[in-house]
């Protein structure tokens, strides 16, 4: 098996992480998807330096350390206690039912591949599945904030959205600096943190973290 | 089709043709094993088979013709998909270009005279059972073309016995990840259509929980053999499609093919009972959910065989 066939067998099990991610109902396994679809995100670096036949380079190992750290191990360990301590209800509600979710995101891969295909890009991406798979992860991202009622769910969209992010940056990869990249990672980190306590406040204030409920103002 | 394929093709048929009883107690086997029992004999089902045989049908008064053709039509479909389905060698004996759609058809023709004497009974709980076959059926068929679709490409032809089976072992050529995606989806078609774990449990005996079971129990004697007989051979027909796509011959030469498909066929009745041994049932609303997954899986494997083969 050569490393391109690899890196397109690991965006195809990114976009079925994501669909999947639709249809699971436990908030936990939701999290442990997450971990495993940015641990398949890590790899990726290293993969370009291996498809150009040269030792991953020590910007690709950093990249892939700080992802793996942050993004595998601290936020999925953050959420999981959440999940654990906050007595939170661990099932997911969502607006839309699981199996209409799954072929709304299942129009939404169509639809990515459809796009990325009329995109004029600077450069030839790692792999013709790279930009499909970012955009699919991207707006399924998408879908997840605007589509679950939990708090900890719209954590769990944004966090898929910064992994379509992240995914298409690996485009750039070259040419983006090592610290911009930790910044970015950090941001997250700091971003999953606040969030975190607030949905235990939220969580402690009003016993319940349903977003629906905190839409109006209290006029005073 | 030539004379010597024909002439060729009748000793595969009374393997194939014989065999199915043979792979549903490979299931019970993996099965009783799993649960620490020894399990029923390796025969048992052809001795079930053949005390139905010998028994006299009842048909209840208040049931017409279709009660009676049933069974038949089901099991004629289904030997009729034999012809058009490469079970242990490739290429098929009366196979054309665009019988993937025949066989399709096939199977839910079959499929729609068991619903019609289920329903012909006027029984409740067969009425019931009828209304979850077509639900399901009707959602494993999107998976089952899509796959077809993806295999289509691949296989660079619309008929069932070129497209699959042909390349070389290993070597999927530019659809890898999307062969992948059709063999999960293929597999849950598998496990819908022949009514297993997770989906139905053809162990049951409560009404409300049957799927397929409750549809045949008016069934006796001969049509309850036929049934029986066609559940199993349906297993080897659509197990044969889902090994053929997932492991193709393409290097090896033409005598291996019989022994290793029938190794490959107790391989997956193998899996099947791991399978049944291991899941608990899905509840009947969670159902759909699967079948969706498998539609999805095969839809992204079409995006990806088609984003490949117009680049």
């Amino acid at each position: 098996m050569n490393v391109q066939a690899a890196v397109d067998i690991v965006l195809v099990l990114v976009i079925l992480l994501d669909l999947a991610m639709l249809a699971v109902s436990r908030l936990s396994t939701l999290v442990r998807l997450f971990a495993i679809q940015s641990l398949l995100l890590a790899l990726l670096p290293m993969a370009e330096g291996l498809l150009s036949g040269t030792m991953p380079g020590m910007h690709a190992v950093e990249i892939t350390g700080g992802t793996i750290g942050i993004k595998v191990v601290l936020i999925p360990w953050i959420l999981l206690r959440i999940i654990r301590t906050g007595e939170i209800h661990a099932e997911v509600t969502p607006f839309l039912g699981f199996a209409a979710s799954l072929f709304v995101g299942a129009v939404l891969v169509a639809a990515s591949f459809a796009v990325s295909a009329r995109l004029p890009l600077p450069m030839t991406p790692l792999s013709a599945m790279l930009v499909p798979a970012s955009f699919s992860t991207l707006m399924i991202g998408l879908f997840v904030l605007i589509s679950r009622l939990k708090a900890i769910t719209q954590v769990l969209g944004f966090l898929l959205v910064e992994n379509g992010i992240f995914l298409f940056g690996l485009m750039l990869l070259k040419s983006m600096p090592a610290l911009v990249e930790i910044g970015i990672l950090l941001d997250v980190f700091v971003g999953v943190f606040l969030m975190a306590i607030v949905v235990y406040h939220i969580r402690r204030t009003f016993d319940h973290m349903d977003m629906d409920a905190l839409s109006e103002l209290e006029g005073r | 089709m030539n004379v010597l394929r024909v002439i060729l093709a009748v000793p595969e048929a009374v393997v194939v043709l014989a065999m199915p009883p043979l792979l549903m107690s490979v299931i019970a086997k993996t099965k009783a094993r799993f649960a620490g029992r020894v399990g029923p004999p390796w025969l048992q089902p052809y001795y079930d088979l053949a005390k139905l045989v010998r028994k006299a049908p009842v048909h209840s008064r208040t049931t017409t013709w279709i009660f009676r053709a049933g069974p038949i039509v089901s099991l004629a479909a289904l030997l009729t998909v034999a012809l058009l389905v490469p079970v242990l060698t490739r290429g098929t004996p009366l196979g054309f270009a665009g019988d993937v759609i025949l066989i399709a058809y096939l199977l839910a023709l079959g499929r729609m005279f068991t619903v019609l004497a289920a329903m012909d009974t006027g029984s409740s709980f067969e009425g019931m059972g009828a209304a979850r076959e077509v639900t399901f059926g009707a959602m494993s068929e999107p998976a089952l073309f899509l796959s077809f679709v993806v295999l289509a490409v691949a296989g660079r032809s619309l008929e069932l016995g070129r497209m699959v089976g042909a390349p070389p072992l290993g070597a999927w050529g530019p659809v890898g990840p999307a062969m992948v995606l059709v063999v999960g989806a293929l597999l849950i078609v598998l496990i819908t259509e022949t009514c297993r774990v997770p989906v139905d449990d053809p162990a049951t005996h409560l009404e409300l929980t049957m799927i397929h079971e409750v549809m045949v129990l008016d069934h006796s004697g001969p049509d309850l053999a036929a049934i029986t007989y066609g559940a199993a051979l349906k297993f080897v027909l659509l197990g044969s499609i889902l090994l053929h796509a997932a492991l193709p011959h393409g290097g090896l030469p033409a005598w291996l093919d019989p022994p290793l498909r029938i190794a490959e066929l107790a391989g997956l009745a193998v899996l099947v009972g791991v399978l049944e041994s291991s899941l608990a049932r899905l509840r009947l609303n969670r159902v759909p959910l699967l079948l969706a997954g498998a539609t999805v899986l095969a839809g992204l494997a079409t995006v990806l065989t088609l984003m490949r083969s117009t680049a």
